[in-house]
């Protein structure tokens, strides 16, 4: 199969062509990059929502009441769901799709497990490659569930227009929350788990806290939700569809459009140099006899890469 | 150090059917996650349809099938007949559980490369896994 018909098959909205051409970018195969050229152009019009918060916050089972939600309105959904590889196998049990079971049969919603490898192109990139897939593919809502609240978490928020923060009672969720520094990226907070005890005081704390932040533009609603019984769920879509009313009517889609164009280009940048210069396997070994000289502290890490990047040049 | 492009196998661990049971099936799933593998595990009480529906969604290379209810005849042929009606005839099948050496050969008719009885290891279907999984980009 060519990757033009490939590409063609996205279009027309071929799922089991657009389960192998997420395959194909997702692995970083240079017939993956080839697609996503041809793909690029005709995403951009998805809504494409983040939904982030620690383990066992409820995430997928939110998203999947969501999923419901979003269907009754009549919007097509792409989801990609991402678990933990292990560091030391690299195998990964991808188990999203167990929360999201009743959606397997609708055809207008297309679900991805991916595992977040240790590829050198980071996380976030991949994830925003396979969002701009679904995005080609038509569906109107790109939705990326992560697992946990860190860095990658943080980063993967970004490639979204819209980040909705899960938080539970009674974990220590919302100083977890001040900690990593992701409330700041939350343009939804929802209190999930809601009848569990001191859900009132984590939504009134949240308030508080929100009153700091942000004062003008986008106004950060906290929404209650039980998520297993789809309490809130209504709600959640409605904050959505005024987000990206929001962000179409304000002009900021424009500036966050041309800040993800800019982060995404930086990041690509990034891996075509570190592609280019150790990729292949004479690559491989250079890079390990310059990870040796650095660790002997023969030489700093900043002149060891400024010779590897060399070494491109003069190729 | 793990390379740019390099080749992951996905499987798809399905319970199809009644029974609630799948220590084995998580057993197994372990197993192929520590020998470096992605497993999607979908949970009990899939229908033929929606295993072959996330083997297609997910791209998997290998879809095993877990059942100790005796209804094997019964689901297996339909699950085979649900990923044919979407065009998925490249996975390797394979099954593990309570299945009787009579129904075997009709498993392997039926395109079961692998059939795991009980007292089969999880190293055996390990190895029965990379094996049969033929380098694919």
């Amino acid at each position: 199969m060519t990757v033009d018909e490939l590409a063609e098959g996205v279009l027309r909205g071929d799922r089991r062509l657009l389960a192998r051409a997420m395959t194909l970018v997702e692995n970083r195969t240079p017939r993956g990059r080839h697609l996503l050229r041809l793909l690029y152009p005709h995403s951009g019009r998805a809504h494409t929502v983040g939904v982030t918060g620690s383990a066992g916050s409820g995430k997928s089972t939110l998203t999947g009441a969501l999923t419901h939600e979003l269907r009754r309105r009549g919007k097509t959904v792409g989801i990609i769901a991402v678990d933990p590889t292990s560091p030391f196998t690299s195998g990964a049990i991808l188990g999203d799709r167990i929360r999201m079971q009743d959606l397997t049969g609708d055809h207008d919603v297309f679900m991805r497990s991916v595992a977040t490898r240790g590829s050198l192109g980071g996380l976030s990139e991949a994830v925003a490659d396979l969002m701009c897939v679904l995005d080609a593919a038509g569906k109107d809502v790109v939705i990326v569930e992560t697992v946990g609240a860190g860095q990658d978490e943080v980063e993967v928020a970004r490639t979204a227009q819209t980040t909705v923060l899960v938080l539970t009672p009674g974990t220590g969720d919302d100083i977890q929350a001040m900690k990593a520094g992701i409330m700041e990226i939350a343009d939804i907070l929802v209190v999930n788990k809601a009848d569990l005890p001191g859900a009132d005081t984590l939504l009134g704390h949240l308030r508080a806290l929100l009153m700091l932040n942000r004062a003008e533009g986008w106004q950060v609603p906290v929404q209650r939700a039980i998520a297993s019984r789809e309490e809130g769920v209504v709600e959640l879509a409605d904050a959505i569809e005024q987000r990206r009313r929001f962000l179409e009517t304000s002009g900021a889609l424009e500036t966050a459009r041309r800040e993800r164009a800019r982060h995404q280009l930086l990041a690509a940048m990034r891996s075509a140099l570190i592609r280019r210069a150790v990729g292949e396997s004479e690559g491989v070994s250079r890079l390990e006899e310059a990870v040796e000289r650095v660790a002997s502290r023969e030489i700093d890490p900043h002149t060891a890469a400024e010779e590897l990047i060399e070494q491109v040049r003069e190729r | 150090m793990t390379t740019t492009e390099q080749r992951q196998i996905r499987v798809l661990i399905a319970k199809p059917g009644l029974d609630g049971h799948d220590r084995g099936a998580k057993v197994v799933a372990r197993a192929l996650r520590d020998s470096g593998m992605e497993v999607i595990y979908t949970g009990i009480r899939q229908t033929p349809e929606m295993i072959a529906e996330a083997a297609l969604q997910e791209d998997v290379d290998v879809v095993g099938l877990s059942i100790l209810s005796g209804a094997h005849m019964e689901l297996f042929p339909r699950v085979v007949e649900a990923l044919k009606a979407r065009g998925v005839s490249d996975v390797v099948l394979f099954a593990g559980g309570i299945i009787p050496e009579e129904d075997v050969a009709a498993l392997r008719a039926l395109g079961f490369r692998g059939i795991f009885r009980p007292g089969a290891s999880t190293q055996e279907i390990v190895e029965f896994v990379r094996a049969s999984v033929e380098p694919r980009e």
